[in-house]
């Protein structure tokens, strides 16, 4: 039995009739971790015993006729989950020893609904990356080509999904993290409305942009997932209470008056030929379904990358001034004082995007800079968020390529760092204005995934669910897998 | 201090809130627990962990916004004021820069002159409190204890209104007596519940521009305060006399040696690069929250002190001793009103022998020796002439050494004055006969013998004749 080739839902299915066990499931998968994990080097941590103990305790809780909704389902967390008792290193040096004294409130709630984690995904460094190759464990290899990058910041959990080493995994979107290496890797990548998911547990990199979200094979199964991480937590002030509806019923409606919006500069210069083509395939089908296409007007959309590179690594230089070699995390040995012990355990600690971010940050910040920049950032932060509200005025969805290209090959882009910021232009608007957002796989270009991204007015995670739900109906290209891992 | 020179001080106040949690997390703030047994994760920055806002401590800032009739902001804002340091966990503060939750307030205090004073208070905002770092037992390394960390501090900001350490010390205890008023803070300068930097500065009187501050730290007492301040007034004096020009700096003061140092200089001071939490939420407060808020307050202060002028009739300088505290308002008014009509005396009383005792003692009025009640009663006995003034003193001492109400030690010591005229007048005829001499010399017009019989006359009754009984009755007899 494959049991590697079915989704989260079917496996769930498969575990209700007793086709095989969770013990049985999370064996196959740990062998099949054991074989292309390291290859793929998707993996920080594998935790075999902990897996299977927790699926032994699934399977009798099952017989005794209890358990949660995912009771018994394997899944794989990003490594920026704090997981008690298991290391956390955030792909950083920094955290290379860090052992969680706590669990995250999303590691917490999947696990109270029966979850058990294989392992703990490869990541770029404190999830400031679009490659995975700032990640102080490696880069993660594309499972469609090993020579290229399987985007990130959550570029282990997507390689992971994509090579079914999991069914699902959760991931984090700060600017594009989840949706980018999910259209890379030919995977559906959810990232939520600001403040629907908890963040408390979760590192953080730039606060009023981290999202929780998660990573899985089907539209389905990401709503599945999400109705369990979703929700208030008192530990998390900017957690809305908002009323949590059931996602997966909501996903049999038509597509039928759903009013997509296209923007017209999502298809300039920029976009690769073969990608806008496949796009606008998808976008094809989502009109036989019912749908109607119009054009909407993002006109602040060229200030969204800029914007995102002065918001993102004022607040990531702050949040990272925790790990100071003091209290937890990297020491720098021997130090002469108090100033070579910061300096030499923050300099040794963190990678050399991590310490781009915290510089470019820290002078934003600075006294004499902070109007021209983090001040004048957040004014075109809050145009940017108006462009949307208008957009969605007249439509339900916006559609577009979740990246300009499909997957790059590792090393293009490293000498470089804005062509590598410029990865992330489409989906970097929606962290901006705390918009829910996905995408979903829609097509091939020479043999390598292309994505299709949605995204929604705030809480409207169900449109853009269903939306990719119906479409994967029609088509079949989420469920391409590459050959070697069939 | 010279006579050309204006003095400008502004005081910036640290009052711990008495919250029993802490300001984003749920560790109790008590003091003196052993280190770091009082710190969770989030005090200690932990990776992943989120500050949640404790609604206990908007409370009591609004309160204190309501007190010092200021502006309690309806949208206050939490920033991060960024530095490192080993007893700041995260490397950041979270504070209140930009929007504040309490602006504009005022006070009053007495000037020189005995007038009201207006001294303004610019701000008041809401911030966590930092760890503290350990030397002491400590061989080449530094230990940190964060239990403090992210104690919540309301810090009040004055206007540059004060002109001289004693305005400033005036102006300190009179915000410290409010805060224990409003419940909001014990008011513990040893333990750092109450903490004071200072910015001085002169300037030439009748110059409007302010000379260069410095700014003072280190002033855990009152006392210390006033010696600091007058300290570097005096130095910056000398400094600008003698040519010299004054440093923006941050000047420690140190009590053993009575003066101030430079601590770092403020020209080169950290950039704190601060900007808005994206933690937290900012703090919404609507109207009626606030008078709903403004409906638990307490008599104030200065209320306090008007009534018990109007009401009892008490020398207005007595009234501001009586009500320096809440407690000690409650006792005297407890004695007031225990049925001796004579408050003034009971007053009296309080400030004097009460006060004294307590001070000898290092003991607050709540952990009085002697009840309310008790002393109204021992007030009682000298107005109704049971005792003299003198004896009552005896008696006093007797009821704070644990010996009983006044009437019960006035009865087993047979302390109850002699007004028996038949009585007193033997030992006034007696002192008479046996003093031949001071008789003559009085009658010869040596008034002042008269101390002379009455003190005889009180020694052989052992203090219990009346004195005002004895007085008469020899002035009579002499003069016969």
């Amino acid at each position: 039995m494959d049991l590697h080739t079915q989704t989260l839902t079917e496996l769930q299915g498969g575990l209700d009739r007793a086709d095989f066990s969770s013990v049985e499931l999370t064996q196959a998968l740990l062998d099949r971790i054991a074989r292309h994990g390291e290859k793929l080097n998707a993996f920080i941590s594998v935790m075999g015993d902990e897996a299977l103990g927790a699926a032994k305790r699934a399977d009798e809780t099952r017989a005794a006729g209890g358990g949660g909704v995912l009771n018994g389902l394997p899944i794989v967390h990003k490594d920026i989950f704090c997981t008690q008792g298991v290391l956390t290193t955030c792909g950083s040096r920094m955290l290379e020893n860090f052992v969680s004294p706590y669990d995250a409130t999303v590691v917490e709630k999947l696990a109270a609904a029966g979850a058990v984690v294989l392992g703990k995904s490869n990541m770029d460094e404190f999830a400031m990356g679009s490659s995975n190759e700032t990640s102080y464990f490696g880069p993660v290899k594309n499972p469609w080509d090993l020579e290229r990058s399987p985007g990130g910041s959550s570029g282990g959990s997507a390689a992971a999904v994509a090579a079914r080493l999991a069914p699902a995994a959760t991931g984090t979107d700060t600017g594009g993290s989840i949706r980018q290496p999910a259209a890379l890797t030919n995977t559906v990548g959810l990232k939520p409305t600001y403040g629907r998911v908890s963040r408390y547990g979760m590192i953080a990199f730039a606060s009023s942009l981290d999202q929780a979200g998660v990573i899985t094979r089907s539209a389905e199964d990401a709503a599945l997932l999400l109705g369990i991480m979703a929700g208030f937590d008192e530990r998390d002030s900017t957690s809305v209470d908002h009323p949590v509806p059931d996602y997966v019923a909501g996903l049999g409606g038509s597509l039928k008056g759903l009013r997509v919006g296209i923007v017209r500069q999502h298809f300039d210069s920029g976009l690769d030929d073969a990608t806008g083509k496949a796009v606008r395939e998808a976008l094809a089908v989502l009109e036989s379904q019912g749908a109607t296409l119009s054009e909407v007007d993002l006109p602040n959309l060229d200030y969204c990358v800029p914007t995102y590179y002065v918001v993102a690594p004022a607040e990531c230089s702050s949040n990272m001034s925790r790990f100071d070699g003091i209290r937890f995390g990297h020491r720098a040995e021997d130090p002469e004082d108090l100033l070579d012990l910061y300096c030499r355990s923050r300099g040794e600690g963190f990678g050399e995007e991590v310490k781009r971010r915290i510089m470019t940050g820290t002078y934003v910040l600075s006294a004499g800079y902070y109007d021209a920049y983090y001040l004048q950032a957040q004014k075109v932060r809050q145009l940017i968020s108006d462009d949307f509200k208008k957009a969605f005025a007249s439509v339900d969805v916006i559609a577009g390529p979740t990246t300009p290209t499909p997957a790059f090959r590792l090393g293009d882009k490293t000498d470089d760092p804005i062509t590598m910021y410029l990865n992330d232009i489409y989906t970097i608007g929606a962290n901006l204005a705390g918009l829910p957002a996905m995408s979903a796989p829609c097509g091939m270009v020479d043999g390598l995934p292309v994505g299709l991204h949605l995204v929604g007015p705030h809480w409207a995670e169900e449109s853009l669910l269903r939306t990719a739900f119906q479409y994967q109906a029609q088509t079949d290209w989420h469920r391409a897998c590459p050959e070697a891992y069939r | 201090m010279n006579g050309n020179w204006e003095v400008v001080i502004g005081l910036e106040i640290h009052n711990q809130l008495a919250t029993q949690s802490k300001i984003f997390s749920g560790a109790s703030t008590a003091y003196g627990a052993a280190p770091n047994t009082q710190a969770c994760l989030v005090d200690l920055g932990y990776p992943g962990v989120l500050p949640v806002l404790n609604e206990e401590a908007v409370r009591m800032a609004t309160k204190f916004g309501l007190a010092v009739n200021a502006t309690v902001s309806p949208r206050s804002v939490f920033a991060r004021k960024n530095y490192f340091y080993p007893d700041l966990p995260k490397g950041y503060q979270i504070s209140q820069f930009e929007l504040p939750i309490v602006v504009g307030g005022e006070l009053f205090i007495k000037d020189a002159d005995g007038k009201d004073k207006r001294i303004g208070i610019t701000r008041a905002h809401l911030e966590e409190d930092a760890g503290k770092s350990i030397h002491e037992g400590l061989d080449r390394s530094t230990g940190i204890d964060l239990n403090r960390a992210g104690t919540p501090l309301l810090e009040i900001v004055s206007e540059p209104d004060l002109r001289s350490a004693k305005e400033a010390v005036a102006y300190l205890r009179k915000i410290h007596t409010l805060v224990r008023y409003l419940g909001i803070s014990d008011g513990n300068m040893q333990e750092g519940s109450f903490r004071c930097d200072a910015n001085v500065s002169v300037r030439p009187r009748g110059q409007e521009e302010l000379g260069t501050r410095t700014e003072l730290k280190n002033l855990n007492s009152f006392r210390f305060i006033e010696k600091a301040i007058n300290f570097e007034v005096e130095r910056q004096i000398e400094l600008i006399e003698d040519g010299g020009r004054v440093r923006l700096e941050t000047r420690l003061y140190d009590a053993e040696k009575n003066e101030t140092r430079p601590m770092r200089s403020k020209e080169e001071s950290n950039d704190y690069r601060y900007f808005p939490d994206p933690d937290l939420l900012p703090i919404e407060i609507s109207a009626e929250y606030v008078d709903a808020v403004r409906e638990t307050l307490p008599e104030l202060p200065d209320a306090k002190q008007q009534r018990f002028v109007d009401e009892y009739g008490l020398k207005a300088d007595d009234a501001g001793i009586l009500t320096a505290s809440r407690a000690l308002a409650d006792y005297f008014e407890a004695a007031a009103s225990a049925g001796t009509p004579q408050v003034q005396a009971i007053a009296n009383w309080i400030i004097g022998d009460l006060l004294g005792a307590l001070n000898k003692d290092g003991l607050d009025i709540e952990d009085s020796r002697i009840a309310a009640v008790d002393l109204a009663g021992l007030v009682g006995r000298i107005s109704d002439n049971t005792i003299s003034g003198k004896i009552a003193k005896e008696v006093f001492e007797a009821m704070w050494a644990g010996d009983g109400t006044a009437d019960a030690i006035i009865e087993s010591r047979g302390l109850r004055q002699i007004t028996d005229s038949s009585a007193i007048e033997a030992v006034v005829d007696k002192v008479i006969a046996d003093n031949p001499g001071q008789v003559a010399e009085y009658r010869a017009g040596k008034d002042k013998l008269i101390g002379f019989f009455v003190g005889q006359v009180m020694k052989d009754t052992q203090g219990k004749a009346n004195p005002g009984q004895v007085n008469k009755m020899l002035k009579d007899k002499l003069s016969s």
